[in-house]
């Protein structure tokens, strides 16, 4: 789960992590109040999206009076923001962040992750902030200082002192400021279980002070259970309303650009069959995992939300029913036929525990629209000639 | 032969008497699994499907030399399950749970490791070692005794290509779901060389997935020490760029991690690569008849 900017630097403020001073507005008017309140001189008005990219996509600018808050809020508030991280369709900008103008002097990067080779986390920084660390990463690596910390001795001084000498920070006071700085972050990454903070770019003020100016954080969706205050801060205004619908039913959906719906269980095979549809020249509608239980209603409920896309021209049932056996899906497939208009061919591909019995119940249910296929290839070709109606 | 488990490995269930743990723990037993006892607090002295329950594991291992532990627990005490199976010399778990944090896995790898207890997982579909010992949730029927190796990311990718391999007329030596979670336990670099010298296997079926660079490592060991011929599937050519898809371990990040790489890689390491789950039975039969 992602958060607003906002959202990571009230985390950040909790922990001693130091932030411009800013508040959230969801109108013209609160955004106006904000800055009041802030006092000026320089505002700084920030589209609240969950994507990065914002300040190149307009979606980030300087206000040197109240007037010009008011005329960038308006401006930014309402605006469909689109950036390197959005997608062609960008995204619709419902908050913004009015925050103190910062004296900038240096731009650094921040970043902590799990390094999985080493299966801990590594601590990210770099001299090059506000660019993208991607391209640092690619073009000039060894710009990056990785420091790996082992959660079970926790962030010590001499992580700190590797952090700071590699990036040059000479000044006795800066290197403590730095390093109590990243300590701070990492007990957050540690505290709250964090996928990936990210910080492009931490400044470096005229008076030598250390400032977040920008805050990216995901959570482990696994650890949420225990996070009810970073569930809180859940927008789901931000997440894709049919992945999320899929979601409460046990099935995970993303959806993709092409014309063949695909319905499978487990996630690998569900990949498995995208890249089949792709391989025979066709091309998948989505990823769509209805996971080990694939009965009548979420069979249903997953043909309900791949018909919503009406790109879709066929759909792929592929299932390998292991535990869950076939003659039992074969029924529920028919019965969500019943419930669902589906007005596309269904290709329905069963193999695994009584695979022969689920043939003869699609046969004998003789459906117009579903087709049986023998295995996974030849299902995908089937998928793909019915989606150009040669079937 | 087989590697890590066989007819004789003697197997205990964490999670015993849930749901679950009874439902695949029986599954196990029918398949011939040589489960011992189970671990379920608090109801130590019990029995269950006609074995022991005990309170802790430390117990259950004094009592029967249990050497393996499957394990049932759900994802919020998973972590404590599996250090404490370390803690009572278990030499592998088996860790089938999905939805393990991130961290506490971290932890708990790290205890195992220090401990000398292997891992598998979590959430994946186990171990079997074909017509011998299933410890997991796999579907035992499709799997054959037979001479191909097969590791796998993904659950019911391991259940397709070994279906394929043994409609080809193969059959599967053991097949192991090291699972696709950010942590993981044994991976493609513990398990190659174990089948490299396991004699029953000629052949390696390797499934991989986007995200980290596990296959790339993997390509690099193939190269330089495995012998035996080895086909690969890495899922995820046409996933986007940056989504989730339900393994939270298969992110691209940037251009590490994707399918196109760890495809070339596994192909200049001499690989048998193909780029459908569909043709991994064909390439089977292919370098096994060369
Ligand atoms: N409080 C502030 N004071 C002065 N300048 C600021 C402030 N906040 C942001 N900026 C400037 O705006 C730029 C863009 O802001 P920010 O990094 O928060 O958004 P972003 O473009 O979405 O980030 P990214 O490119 O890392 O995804 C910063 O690099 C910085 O130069
Ligand atoms: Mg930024």
């Amino acid at each position: 789960m992602n958060v607003h900017e906002y959202q990571a630097k009230q985390i950040f403020a909790e922990y001693g992590v130091p932030t411009p001073k800013g508040k959230v507005a969801h109108s013209v008017e609160e955004a106006v109040e904000n800055a009041k309140e802030l006092g000026g001189p320089i505002w700084v008005v920030k589209a609240q999206i969950h994507a990065g990219g914002r300040g190149l996509g307009g979606g980030v600018k300087l206000a040197k009076s109240l007037d010009e808050v008011k005329e960038l809020a308006e401006e930014i508030l309402g605006m469909t923001l689109v950036t390197h991280q959005t997608g062609p369709e960008g995204k619709l900008v419902q908050k913004v962040y009015i925050e103190d103008g910062a004296d900038i002097k240096d731009e650094y990067y921040l970043g902590i992750v799990l390094d999985r080779a080493k299966e801990m986390p590594v601590i990210m920084a770099s001299t090059e902030g506000g660019m993208e660390i991607e391209k640092v990463a690619e073009e000039t690596p060894e710009k990056i200082v990785k420091v790996a910390v082992d959660p079970t001795i926790g962030f010590q001084g001499f992580h700190g002192r590797e952090l700071v000498f590699g990036l040059g920070i000479t000044d006795k006071q800066e290197q403590r400021k730095f390093i109590d700085f990243a300590s701070k972050l990492f007990k957050i990454y540690m505290d709250k279980d964090v996928e990936l903070i990210e910080i492009n770019p931490l400044i470096r003020t005229g008076s030598g002070d250390f400032l977040a100016l920008d805050g990216k954080m995901g959570f482990d969706d696994s650890a949420l259970f225990r996070h009810p205050d970073i569930e809180a801060m859940r927008d789901i205004s931000e997440e894709d309303s049919d992945e999320r619908e899929a979601s409460e039913y046990g099935l995970s959906y993303i959806s993709l650009d092409g014309e063949i719906g695909c319905m499978v269980n487990g996630a690998g095979l569900a990949m498995g069959t995208m890249d089949t549809i792709n391989y025979v020249g066709g091309t998948p509608a989505n990823f769509l995992d209805v996971g080990g239980k694939a009965n009548a209603e979420t069979v249903a409920k997953g043909f309900e939300i791949i018909l919503k896309n009406p790109k879709v021209k066929s759909i792929f049932v592929n299932i390998f029913g292991g535990i869950v056996r076939c003659d039992r899906i074969a029924n529920g497939i028919l019965e969500a036929t019943k419930l669902v208009d589906v007005h596309v061919p269904v290709i329905v591909r069963l193999d695994g525990t009584n695979a022969p019995e689920a043939a003869e119940i699609l046969k004998n249910a003789n459906i117009d629209n579903v087709i049986a296929a023998t295995d996974l290839l030849d299902g995908a070709k089937k998928a793909v000639a019915a989606a150009k109606g040669e079937l | 032969m087989s590697i890590l488990v066989n007819k004789d490995t003697k197997v205990i269930v964490q999670g015993f008497t849930g749901g679950e743990g009874t439902f695949h723990a029986e599954q196990c037993m029918d398949y011939g699994t040589n489960i011992v006892g189970g671990v379920t607090p608090n109801k130590g002295g019990q029995e269950h499907l006609g074995k022991p329950v005990f309170n802790t594991v430390a117990e259950a291992v004094a009592a029967t030399g249990a050497t393996v532990s499957m394990v049932f627990v759900p994802p919020a005490f998973v972590a404590d399950a599996v250090m404490e199976a370390a803690d009572a010399g278990i030499e592998l778990a088996v860790i089938i749970t999905e939805g393990a944090p991130v961290r506490d896995m971290m932890y708990a790898k790290m205890y195992a490791t220090k401990k000398g207890m292997k891992t598998i997982g979590p959430n994946c579909p186990g171990i079997i070692t074909a017509e011998e010992c299933k410890i997991g949730i796999m579907p035992g029927n499709i799997f054959k005794k037979g001479n191909v190796g097969l590791i796998s990311k993904s659950g019911t990718l391991t259940y397709e290509g070994a279906n394929q391999v043994c409609t080809e007329g193969f059959g599967i030596s053991t097949a192991v779901g090291i699972g696709g979670d950010p942590i993981i336990g044994l991976s493609y670099l513990q398990l190659l060389p174990m089948f490299e010298a396991d004699p029953e296997t000629e052949a390696i079926v390797m499934i991989g997935e986007i995200g980290g660079d596990l296959e790339i490592q993997a390509a690099k060991y193939i190269k330089e020490n495995i012998t035996k011929p080895v086909v690969a599937f890495i899922a995820g050519q046409t996933a986007p760029k940056g989504k989730r898809m339900g393994h939270a371990g298969a992110i691209v990040s940037g251009s590490a991690g994707t399918a196109k790489e760890k495809m070339e890689a596994l192909e200049a390491a001499g690989v048998k690569v193909v780029v459908s789950p569909a043709e991994i039975g064909k390439a089977v039969k292919e370098v096994l008849s060369k």
